[in-house]
């Protein structure tokens, strides 16, 4: 598992610690200092709680007095958020679970980033349904 | 234009990705997933605060209000969106052994943040806010 395309190094992030021991290429492979698979469980863990604070918001305006307060529309546009924020969660768990069990964990699969994102969307379509 | 389509084509056909060259140095996925998180919670912060627009300046014209939600919650399904395609585009870049695809998107998005902040100092500046 090398760096593809390594002359000049012009995309991607530097290929490893080679320069740290005077040994270029040596990959020690049961050390990673960059951590890079804690940084990116944490950087689901920041989404997830940017998710959370966004449907936050998102209750706050179902519930708010300026929109009739909790009607049957209400509930239902209530559920829906809840169905979405789930949803995301259940997704970035799953993915923190695979990057905590391995030290080289797969890339993520395209169906969970379709979910991630698919949710993100569907809670604006949701926050442009309260205008009307 | 070619390429956008081949792009969609891959999100809902996920498999296809991984039939294509070589799989990546596990850290430059993970970087490529990272990067993929910071726009969607890029894309959260701007549904929020398309949310927080509405709720918490009640003292602005309903027009004026809507507008500035509906910018930023349309800027926030735009930049999920984008999200996923970028992500996807490299990961075949990567892949491939190309390199990384380059976008004009993120100048897009700093342009329209800087108006957005621009207007609303102004705003704040010349005491409107009670106007609207």
């Amino acid at each position: 598992m090398r760096a593809p395309g390594g002359e000049g190094g012009s995309s991607g992030p530097d290929p490893g610690p080679a320069a740290s021991d005077g040994t270029p290429g040596s990959w020690d492979e049961a050390r990673d200092p960059g951590l890079q698979p804690e940084r990116t469980r944490l950087a689901w863990r920041r989404t997830t709680l940017a998710f959370t604070v966004a449907a936050v918001l998102a209750a706050r305006q179902v519930v708010s007095t300026d929109h009739g307060g909790l009607d049957a529309w209400g509930t239902v546009a209530v559920g829906l958020g809840v169905l979405l924020w789930v949803g995301f969660i259940w997704a970035a768990h799953r993915r923190i679970g695979v990057l905590g069990s391995s030290a080289h964990p797969s890339s993520l699969p395209t169906r969970m980033a379709l979910t991630a994102a698919g949710c993100t969307m569907l809670l604006a379509v949701f926050a442009l349904s309260m205008f009307f | 234009m070619s390429d956008f389509r081949r792009s969609l084509r891959l999100w809902f056909a996920p498999q296809r990705v991984r039939e294509e060259g070589t799989t990546p140095d596990y850290r430059f996925s993970l970087a490529n997933e990272r990067t993929f998180l910071a726009w969607l919670r890029t894309a959260l912060a701007l549904i929020g605060g398309g949310f927080a627009v509405d709720q918490f300046l009640p003292d602005l014209r309903w027009g004026v209000r809507a507008g500035l939600a509906f910018g930023l919650l349309g800027a926030g399904v735009l930049c999920a969106l984008r999200a996923v395609n970028h992500w996807v585009r490299c990961e075949r870049a990567m892949r491939r052994g190309e390199d990384l695809p380059v976008s004009r998107f993120p100048t897009v998005v700093s342009l329209v943040v800087a108006v957005v902040a621009v207007a609303m100092i102004v705003i704040v500046f010349l005491g409107w806010e009670g106007d609207w």
